[in-house]
Order: C-alpha cells, then sequence, then structure tokens
C-alpha cells in the first residue's frame, strides 16, 4: 500500500531488521543525506523522523518514548511521532518519513524529496 | 447511529459551567448529548470575584469564564436566560419557560440565592426590594449597587461575614462617604474567627473608617418608597441612603423538593453526589447538602464538579466526594486575612496563638494529631501559602511550631511575591517573569501544574518552586484548584507513592512496562519511566526486569549526554584520592581520542568532555577505570579534604573514610542524586555541611553526622543525624540513612527536601533509635543493593544490544 503510493517520487531505503533497534528506543540514521531517528516502539510500530530537534538541536534518537511521543533528553520537548506535531510547547514539527515493518521483519523508509524552493 | 446518552445541567454558575467543563475535558462530547440552563443572559462568570467589581479592582467583562461561544465551540446548548419551571421524574422530562425536553441524566446545579430576612418594610409593595435595598448576590446586584452608590452619602450593610464586609469595603470605594457595617451576632465572620481574631478585624475596620454594630437585629426598613433607615430591636435608629443584605445564602432547591427530592437545607445527596431517591439525578455546588454541610466557597464546589465529572464519563465511576477542607481569605484592600479549617478547639487540640496588639498582629493555629486542624492569620499572612500547603495535604507539622507562624531566618527580609515588579523573573532557567506567571493563571491556569506547564515555570532546575506556587496562589485569588496528579509518584500513574509500593508488590510488576498494563491501561507515560525504573530497582533489586527504554540515555550508555549529543566521560576516583598511574591512564585517553575538553570537577574528579557515543566502549576500556555515576540519579561521589593524614588542623582520617563510603555506596540507585562529603575538622573545607550526606570530624575522635544539606540550585545547611565514634558506625548509619530516602522519598525529592518534610527528629528515631523497628529491614536491604553493584562501564566487553553504542548508522 504504502509502497504504491510512494514509489514514484519517493527514494525507498531498507534499513535492515527491525530487530536493530531495542524495543521502545531509537536509533540515528543517515539515509542520502537525510539524518533520519527511526523508534521501534513498544506497539510494534515503526517512525521515522528528522533526528535533530527543532528546539535546541537535541539527539531525538536517545529521547525516550510512549504513547506515540518521543521526548527530547536534552531539554523535554515532547513530539508526536506519528504526525510530527509538537506537544505542550510550540516548536516547529519535526519532519517525518513513512516507514513500514515489510513481510520480511525488516523497516523500509520512504524519504521523499522536497523542492528547496516553492 | 445510536442516540447519545442525553445530559442535562440545571444551572451554569461556578458549579454547573465548571462541570461541563470538565465533562468536555474529559471527551464526554463523544459520550454525551449535552445541555445546560442558566438562569442569567450571560455564559458563566466568576461569582467569587464579584467584589472585585465593586471594589472596581477588575472590570466586569474579566470575571466570565466562558463566554457564549465556548458553548457552541465545545457542543454543548445552552438555554441561557430560560428558567426551569418543573420536572417528572417518572418520564424523565423537564419543563422550562419555553417548553420541555426529555432527559437521561439530570444535574442540579441551581446554586444559592441571597438570603433576605423577613423585615418589616424590607420590599415594597410590588413584593420587590425596597427602593435602595440590595442583595449582593449577582452581576446585575453589582451593577444596581454601583449606581446607587453615586449618590449616596450614608450606606448600610446588613451582615458582617466574609461577603458583607468586602460589600462595605466596595461602598467606600466608591465613594460613600459613610459605610455602617450592622451584624447579628457578637462579633464579626463568626464562621471563620474566633472571638479574639474577630475584635482585632473589628479593630482594623474601624481604623478604615467603618462602623460596626454588633448584636443589632433589624426590625424594620424604614422609608416610604425608598429606603431611609433601620430600626433595631433595642428600639434604636439608624438613617442611611442605600442598604446592601448580605445575611448568608439559601440552597435554590425548590424545584428539586416540588419533584419530591429530599430536601433538607439543601438538595440532599451522598458521596456519589447523586439523590437518594433518583439514580438519574445529582446535584452539586450550593444548592446541595452533602453530609450536614452547606457550600459558599468556590473551592468544595469544582472538586465536587470534577468528581461527578470523573463519575459520569466513566474516567473512575467509583469517584466519590468526601468533603472539602475549606480555606479563604477576605479580599478587601487593606486587611491580609487568611483562615483556613476551624477556628475552635475541640478538647485535646494544641492552640499556638501570637498577638501583637500595636500592629494588629494576629495568629493561630490549630493541631490536632500533629497536624494542621485549622488557622486564622490576621495582619500578616505572610506564612498563609506554607500553612495551607501542610493544611491541604494533611502534612505532619514540625516540632517546633513557631516556625508555623513566622518565616525562617533565611526568608526574612526576601520580597513577597505581591512586592514584586512585574517584570521580575521568577524562573531563571525558563526566563518566565511574574507578569507571564499572574497573565496565565488569569488566562485559566488553575492549577500549580497546568501554570508550570503552559509556562515551563519551574521546570528547569526547580529552585523557584516555592516562589511559582505562592504567586500562583496570589494570582489565583482563591479560586485555585488542587491538581490530584501532585500527589502521585510520577504523572502517568494515578497513585502516590505508597499505593504505588503497593500494588507493585502485590501484583508482582516488575518491569516498567507490566506497571503501565497493570496501572494505567496500557498508556505508556515517556515522563513516568524513570521514576519507575527506579522505583522497581529499589523495590525489586536483583529480580528487577531491566527494560531499557525506560532509562533515560545517560543510564543507558553510562555517559551525561551533552548539548551536541556527545558525552562526558568520568571515571570513579574514591574520596578525590589518585594515583599517577590513574592520572596517566586518563592523559594517554584524553590524548588519543583527541579529547576537546579535560576538565576537574567539583567533586574532585576528572571529566573528559565531548566523546561520542560509539567512542565510550573504547574510552572506557583504555581506561581500565570502573564509572563514576556523574550521570545518574544515584550516589555521585564522595568529596573529602586532606584530613589527619597531612593537614595539621585535621582531626580524623577524612581521607580514608571517604573512600570507604564510596566503595561501599557508589552507584546506589536513588530518588534524586546523592552528593556526599567527609571532613576532618570543622574547616569543613570538603563542604560536608552542604551534602546530602556529610560527615565532620570533632575533637575527641567523634565524626559527626549530618544529612540533608544543599549547595546547588538550592542551598541549605545540612541537619545533625548524630555523632558517632568509628568509620563502621558512620557507614551503617549513613547506609541506613540512605536506604530509608531510597524507599520513602519521591522521585525525584531531593534530601533537602525530603529531610525538612519527614522531620530530622523524626528520620533521627528511626534511624538512630529504630523507633519503627525497621533498622534492620534497612540495613538488609541496603547490603542487597550493595551486593547487586556491577559496573556498568563492563558493557564496553558485553554490551546489552547490539546497537547499544552506535552512532549514526549508514544505512
Amino acid at each position: 500500500m504504502m509502497k504504491e503510493m510512494y514509489a514514484a517520487e519517493a527514494q525507498s531505503y531498507d534499513i535492515g531488521s527491525v530487530e536493530r533497534i531495542p524495543i521502545g528506543e531509537g536509533r540515528r540514521f543517515r539515509l542520502g543525506a537525510e539524518e533520519i531517528a527511526v523508534f521501534h516502539l513498544r506497539n510494534g510500530e515503526v517512525h521515522a523522523v528528522q533526528a535533530i530537534c527543532p528546539h535546541r538541536e537535541g539527539p531525538l534518537e536517545d529521547g525516550l518514548t510512549g504513547s506515540g511521543r518521543v521526548v527530547c533528553p536534552l531539554h523535554a520537548r515532547a513530539f508526536d511521532l506519528a504526525s510530527g506535531e509538537p506537544v505542550g510547547h510550540t516548536c516547529d514539527a519535526l519532519r517525518t518519513y513513512p516507514a513500514e515493518v515489510t513481510s520480511a521483519g525488516t523497516i523500509r523508509i520512504y524519504v521523499v524529496q522536497v523542492a528547496e524552493s516553492i | 447511529m445510536t442516540q447519545k446518552h442525553r445530559l442535562v445541567v440545571i444551572g451554569n454558575g461556578m458549579a454547573g459551567g465548571r462541570l461541563l467543563e470538565e465533562i468536555v475535558a474529559r471527551g464526554g462530547r463523544e459520550q454525551f448529548e449535552l445541555i445546560a440552563f442558566g438562569d442569567e443572559p450571560y455564559g458563566n462568570y466568576n461569582r467569587i470575584l464579584l467584589s472585585n467589581v465593586l471594589a472596581k479592582s477588575q472590570d466586569p467583562d474579566e470575571i466570565y469564564l466562558n463566554p457564549l461561544s465556548w458553548y457552541t465551540e465545545n457542543g454543548v446548548t445552552l438555554h441561557a436566560g430560560t428558567r426551569v419551571i418543573g420536572m417528572d421524574r417518572r418520564f424523565k422530562r423537564l419543563f422550562h419557560e419555553k417548553g420541555e425536553l426529555r432527559y437521561d441524566t439530570l444535574v442540579f446545579a441551581t446554586g444559592s440565592s441571597a438570603f433576605v430576612p423577613p423585615i418589616l418594610g424590607v420590599r415594597g409593595d410590588d413584593g420587590e426590594l425596597k427602593k435602595g435595598v440590595y442583595a449582593f448576590r449577582t452581576l446585575d446586584d453589582c451593577h444596581g449597587i454601583m449606581d446607587s452608590a453615586r449618590s449616596a452619602r450614608k450606606a448600610v450593610v446588613i451582615g458582617g461575614g466574609l461577603l458583607g464586609l468586602e460589600a462595605a469595603r466596595g461602598l467606600q470605594e466608591l465613594g460613600v462617604e459613610e459605610v455602617h457595617v450592622v451584624h447579628l451576632m457578637s462579633h464579626l465572620m463568626e464562621a471563620q474567627l474566633d472571638a479574639a481574631g474577630a475584635e482585632m478585624l473589628q479593630g482594623t475596620f474601624e481604623q478604615m473608617g467603618f462602623h460596626v454594630h454588633l448584636e443589632k437585629s433589624t426590625k424594620e426598613i424604614l422609608g416610604n418608597g425608598k429606603v431611609t433607615g433601620l430600626r433595631f430591636a433595642d428600639g434604636t435608629m439608624l438613617d442611611c441612603d442605600m442598604l446592601v443584605i448580605s445575611a448568608g445564602i439559601r440552597p435554590n432547591a425548590e424545584i428539586a423538593a416540588r419533584a419530591g427530592l429530599t430536601v433538607n437545607r439543601g438538595i440532599i445527596v451522598g458521596d456519589d453526589l447523586r439523590s437518594p431517591d433518583d439514580k438519574s439525578v445529582y446535584a452539586i455546588g450550593e444548592c446541595i447538602e452533602h453530609r450536614g454541610e452547606t457550600f459558599g466557597l468556590v473551592a468544595p464546589v469544582w472538586e465536587q464538579a470534577r468528581t461527578l465529572a470523573e463519575r459520569l464519563t466513566g474516567r473512575n465511576p467509583e469517584a466519590e466526594y468526601r468533603g472539602s477542607l475549606i480555606a479563604t481569605k477576605l479580599k478587601v484592600m487593606g486587611i491580609d486575612l487568611s483562615v483556613m479549617g476551624e477556628h475552635t478547639p475541640q478538647p485535646g487540640d494544641e492552640v499556638v496563638r501570637y498577638v501583637e496588639e500595636s500592629e494588629r498582629i494576629y495568629k493561630k493555629i490549630l493541631v490536632r494529631n500533629g497536624k494542621l486542624a485549622g488557622a486564622i492569620l490576621l495582619g500578616d499572612t505572610s506564612r498563609g501559602a506554607h500553612l495551607l500547603q501542610l493544611f491541604d495535604r494533611g502534612q505532619e507539622l514540625p516540632q517546633r511550631r513557631s516556625e508555623l507562624l513566622f518565616p525562617a531566618p533565611h526568608e526574612i527580609g526576601a520580597p513577597t511575591v505581591e512586592s514584586l515588579p512585574d517584570d521580575h523573573q521568577v524562573c531563571n532557567c525558563n526566563g518566565v517573569s511574574k507578569a507571564q506567571i499572574v497573565t496565565a493563571v488569569k488566562g485559566g491556569c488553575r492549577s500549580l501544574k497546568s501554570l508550570c506547564d503552559a509556562t515551563r515555570a519551574g521546570q528547569g532546575c526547580g529552585s523557584c518552586k516555592a516562589q511559582v506556587e505562592a504567586l500562583f496562589e496570589y494570582a489565583a485569588d482563591g479560586g485555585a484548584v488542587e491538581d490530584p496528579s501532585i500527589h502521585y509518584y510520577v504523572p502517568g500513574i494515578p497513585l502516590t507513592k505508597p499505593e504505588l509500593i503497593d500494588a507493585v508488590r502485590t501484583l508482582g510488576l516488575r518491569s516498567v512496562s507490566s506497571v503501565f498494563k497493570a496501572l494505567a491501561n496500557g498508556k505508556e507515560d515517556p515522563s513516568s519511566k524513570m521514576g519507575l525504573a527506579s522505583l522497581l530497582k529499589t523495590l525489586w533489586g536483583g529480580e528487577y526486569e531491566d527494560e531499557r527504554d525506560a532509562r533515560f540515555i545517560n543510564d543507558r550508555v553510562h555517559g551525561n549526554v551533552q548539548k551536541d549529543g556527545t558525552f562526558s566521560v568520568v571515571p570513579g576516583i574514591s574520596g578525590g584520592v589518585t594515583t599517577v598511574h590513574q592520572l596517566r591512564r586518563i592523559a594517554d585517553v584524553a590524548e588519543k581520542y583527541e579529547v576537546p575538553m579535560i576538565k576537574i570537577t567539583g567533586g574532585q574528579r576528572i571529566d573528559l568532555l565531548g566523546i561520542r557515543k560509539n567512542q565510550l566502549p573504547d574510552v572506557w576500556k583504555d581506561l581500565g577505570m570502573r564509572s563514576g555515576y556523574a550521570y545518574a540519579k544515584s550516589v555521585r561521589t564522595v568529596k573529602t579534604c586532606v584530613g589527619s593524614e597531612f593537614c595539621r588542623f585535621g582531626l580524623g582520617d577524612s581521607t580514608r573514610l571517604g573512600i570507604e563510603m564510596e566503595e561501599r555506596f557508589k552507584g546506589l540507585e536513588s530518588p534524586g542524586k546523592l552528593k556526599l562529603g567527609v571532613a576532618g575538622c570543622p574547616r569543613n573545607c570538603s563542604e560536608a555541611l552542604i551534602k546530602d550526606v556529610g560527615i565532620v570530624a570533632v575533637e575527641g575522635e567523634r565524626w559527626e553526622i549530618y544529612v540533608g544539606g544543599a549547595g546547588g540550585a538550592h542551598v541549605r545547611k545540612a541537619d545533625l543525624l548524630a555523632v558517632v565514634a568509628t568509620h563502621e558506625e558512620v557507614l551503617l548509619l549513613a547506609g541506613r540513612f540512605i536506604q530509608y530516602y531510597r524507599e520513602q522519598a519521591k522521585y525525584l525529592e531531593r534530601t533537602y527536601s525530603f529531610v525538612p518534610r519527614v522531620g530530622i527528629e523524626k528520620i533521627r528515631a528511626i534511624i538512630v533509635d529504630d523507633s519503627e523497628g525497621i533498622a534492620a529491614e534497612l540495613d538488609r536491604a541496603l547490603q542487597a543493593s550493595v551486593d547487586a553493584y556491577a559496573d556498568p562501564w563492563l558493557e564496553a566487553v558485553e554490551p546489552v544490544h547490539p546497537s547499544q553504542f552506535a552512532a549514526a548508522i549508514d544505512a
């Protein structure tokens, strides 16, 4: 499903088994020019968002997760992982990347190229 | 689609409006079709602020809680200005001026009316109050009084209660030259004050130009068509141009009574806030009578609204209202009066009183079973916020009662929150000013927690919390509500620490995820994880099921995360005593990894800053030293001075004792970090007096053990726990204290809060004298934790996961 939606305009990356990321934690991946934090939540979902916190550039992959959120380890700013929206503060939303677990148990991430200017 | 359950609320005041808000906040729109009736043609307004409107300190516009648009936006159908006439309980129908409608559940929030005693001449021929006579209850009353006061020279207020005095002050503020207060009882504000306090208040009041007449029963309101004066039972008269009657309130319970519901003074409800006669009918607010009490203050009413919302929405179908602790303030400019609880002692109560006639200061507290049962603070309310907290939370009081009445020496001269300029920065971490805090409270933050969440005040180092709280109470002006979550151990689990420990033990919950599953419907609150992990590890020791995602990043990779995402590495150097060998290895590592900064720390160690996550295992291996725990909520370091070995003043071997302590206690998890220190003489070079646990050698080959000190964001001199002779005794008692703190303190509660909260006398009794018979168990639990110690830096060789220390991974 996702594949069809994004195949045309997105570059997809298979970043290996979901087991690479311990349950409930995140890791940072470098996909092309993008630094992306990928999370493997306790409910089995995977999410991919920009790795750098928009507040003061904290490493989001090192944040605590729960209830679909990540909390930046530097100043405790929380973000919704699915939408990227800030929770309880006014920082910019995170860029999110479609992510899924494939039938082979690997994580696939789609990076849609964003035009430099409109 | 099935029809939604129809919930109808009669009354849109402080109770009804608040109930709707609480229901909407709990997602009640999905469950209910919400309908409300309001007598007045406005949205709801904050009735407790009417006195401010009268005293011109607030505009009428400012006291609205929800504008009419709030109701539309939140899917509530409001019939404003529509009176409810009656109901038919059998067919669940409600009749109002414009028709009728069906309900599934009905809530009475009809409030109360001003009580107008049936005095001769109080009403005109039309049955309305005589011209120039006003009740003081609604915004319309307020407008009437303000109009009339423009041309009045002399006004009388009947009723010397809280509201009557506020009305009197309002009249004076409106320019009425002569204001008299006529009171039936022998002293003012008898509901809140004892005779001595009331006498002092009366003096202050008279000094401000008011005339007070006590024990006066009004028999007739004089005047033909318009009030001209009063005649009393003793035959005396008092002339006036206007009269305000503030003689108490009466619950509005007529509709309920006519419908056959049990009504005494108010509509009778049980702890479930339901009428015992009809399971579809509830009632809250000033219209009810609960356990024989009726209500006239806002806090209990809001508590009822919250309880009922919990029940109706099914958030907590068992929620019960068991009565409220009552506290209030007199909002009269020029008079500081704060009262809480009871004012008349019961047999066995301890009464503490302070009277200063010349300054018109009167303070009285009632102590029952070691807790605050009531307080009156007149003329100096500087301890009000502190007492209110002790009162609300039912906390144990300090042994020295004077601490309750007067500020501690270090607090004297500190500016009160009221006197601070608006642009004063209160929270220095997040840059929050007094004005921002006050604006947030006026804008709807009614609990301390919602205020802190909205402004981030107090969410940095936390040292401003007391000031934020004081400012909150000042700005909320009696409208504050307590957020129950402040009592929770962690925000995501609605249990206090003892309740949580009980549940964890009973259900055998050994992992953080199992706690969320069992006690929070599976909802994993990220901000609760660390606190739970800390508690479970303390409770279960070796049986704890460690889930790494419940740890903060520092505890996953055993370093302190820095602003650029790198980590600091601080090897353990027990007691701050090092060797050539250690120094050489540290130097070699710093050179090999091109460490950007090498820093001597305040805890007498060496910090290597700027290490990348994936370098950590190699750095540790090359160091060949144990972790110094400079990142964890645990025992950090033991700072020492040179001591008797070299220092010419040294009385005890502080370095050796410091090393022994650090070797024994290293890495012990605790609710907050623990910084230890040992001084070889009272000169205190190692700052032992401001440590969580500090040891000081004194003459006579003895060691003083201090606890609860702080020298960080908060500064506090530690309290003396005991004086002992040997190192073994120091290790025993210090260890026992640490274990007691680990088990009893709230998460992130440092010893400088914990020790004064519990009280050093009680702690000494438990730790030194074993007053509760738990010393052996504390010692055993501590020993088990000591035995379970493993250096986390060994994970350099055996990581818990292949990607534990991974930096950015190239796909």
